[in-house]
């Protein structure tokens, strides 16, 4: 039942939140990071595809981004539908 | 000599950074009485979603509030009746959304104090749908003469507001729509060159300050409709191989499908999917943009709060830094998330018209 009271306390829905778009922010900056990387590396074996590679990168980037915003939205959500 | 500089600039630079480590976000609401204290979430929910009146600098222009309901019909009037908070015309508005009067005169609560009451349904041109006609203006105006120029100077070189959106309207058929659709490019053309610019359009009219701090594409019910066109058009031009791709999925084991249609549950949940994250991808992206910048401009309150006006002014300059830096990554997303939207539009619809040789 302490678990139970524990869980059901409101100020930690705050902290979850919180704790939540943390994680969701690392993980955008993992893939996104990953994502960079890979792309400079590529630029710098062939410096001719620089256009291709930079316009695919921007895309992969928004993709990988939308992941993140999902979690944010979330986070959002618990704090401002607090009863 | 240099080193003293440097030290010195650091620490001028340094100072006013460290007194944020003191600050922290106000929450709660002021009590009757004592003068209104700045609620920083209140003031940047209020900002983001959508009000019944614009405020352009410091004028406040109420919008017309347009309500029907099966028992009282039509009802149109200027939202200065309604936005102090009393009843007016049977009609009540809390935290800008309407509701019927209760049989006592005010909105019926439930016993927590929530509002139970039922609405008539809104129509109102809100700051959102005046937003939009902005953009819908702009739109018209610029691509309607852009097509008498294109009628007119046949055969000559572009000159004026045609030159500066022929390139963006060849970037969005040459680089988006055909390598994404193929052949069939062209019938496509209008729906994806229309919501390119408008979510460009709707993105830029959300970042200009003081012109009523419009939040267009960041609205989830705008998104929603253009993604929902989105799916429309993917369902009305699939071909039969695109339906058979998500019904029975050639080259799959037989026994994923047929007991328990393992495939198929798969396939659905992709194609449901795919408006769904259109949809929030672009609200989330936005909305958050709006929320940082207006958190970064009300840092400036919350200090005044803290420390009195000394604080507010000393936190100013580095408010203004980052609400600026913020200002410039926000342009690039306005532009990005138009061209992700139009992107991903596309090649669902090259999906939808694909011709394949089955080499499955």
């Amino acid at each position: 039942m302490e678990l139970l009271t524990i869980l059901l306390d409101m100020a930690n829905a705050y902290m979850g939140a919180g704790i939540g778009a943390g994680i969701a922010a690392i993980g955008a900056g993992i893939g996104i990071g990953r994502i960079g990387g890979s792309a400079l590396e590529s630029m710098a074996r062939q410096p001719e595809s620089t256009g291709d590679i930079r316009a695919n990168m921007i895309v992969a980037a928004a993709l990988v981004e939308g992941a993140a915003f999902f979690g944010i939205i979330v986070c959002l959500l618990i704090v401002l539908t607090i009863a | 000599m240099i080193i003293k500089e440097v030290g010195a600039r650091l620490l001028t630079f340094m100072v006013p950074f460290m007194t944020t480590f003191f600050a922290f976000a106000e929450h709660g609401t002021p009590i009757e009485g004592t003068k209104e204290k700045f609620n920083a979430g209140e003031v940047i929910m209020h900002h983001v979603m959508d009000n019944h009146e614009i405020h352009i600098g410091p004028l406040h222009i109420p919008l017309p509030v347009i309500l029907y309901s099966n028992d009282r019909g039509l009802d149109m009037f200027s939202s200065s009746n309604i936005s102090s908070g009393k009843p007016y015309l049977g009609y009540v508005m809390e935290h800008e959304k309407i509701y019927f009067v209760g049989a006592n005169g005010e909105v019926s609560k439930d016993i927590n104090g929530h509002i139970n009451a039922s609405k008539p349904l809104d129509l109102s041109i809100t700051k959102t749908v005046f937003g939009m006609f902005l953009t819908m203006g702009i739109m018209l105006f610029v691509f309607i003469s852009i097509a008498n120029t294109y009628k007119k100077r046949e055969g000559k070189a572009p000159k004026g507001m045609q030159s500066l959106f022929e390139p963006l309207i060849l970037f969005v058929s040459d680089e988006i729509a055909k390598p994404s659709i193929g052949k069939k490019y062209k019938k496509f053309l209008p729906f994806l060159l229309t919501i390119f610019f408008f979510i460009w359009i709707g993105n830029m009219l959300g970042l200009i300050p003081f012109l009523g701090g419009f939040n267009v594409t960041g609205n989830i019910a705008v998104a929603l409709v253009m993604a929902f066109f989105t799916f429309l058009l993917t369902i009305a031009n699939g071909n039969k191989d695109y339906w058979m791709h998500i019904l029975w999925t050639p080259g799959v084991p037989w026994w994923l499908k047929v007991p328990i249609p393992l495939m198929f549950v798969i396939e659905f949940i992709g194609f449901i999917s795919k408006p769904v994250v259109l949809t929030l991808r672009l609200f989330a992206n936005i909305t958050a943009g709006h929320i940082i910048i207006l958190s970064f401009v009300s840092l400036i309150f919350i200090f005044n709060n803290l420390y009195g006006a000394g604080g507010g002014y000393g936190v100013s300059l580095l408010s203004l830094a980052f609400s600026i830096f913020m200002f410039a990554i926000e342009l690039l997303v306005a532009f990005l998330q138009a061209y992700v939207f139009t992107l991903l539009s596309a090649l669902y619809f090259g999906s939808a018209v694909e011709e394949h040789e089955h080499a499955h």
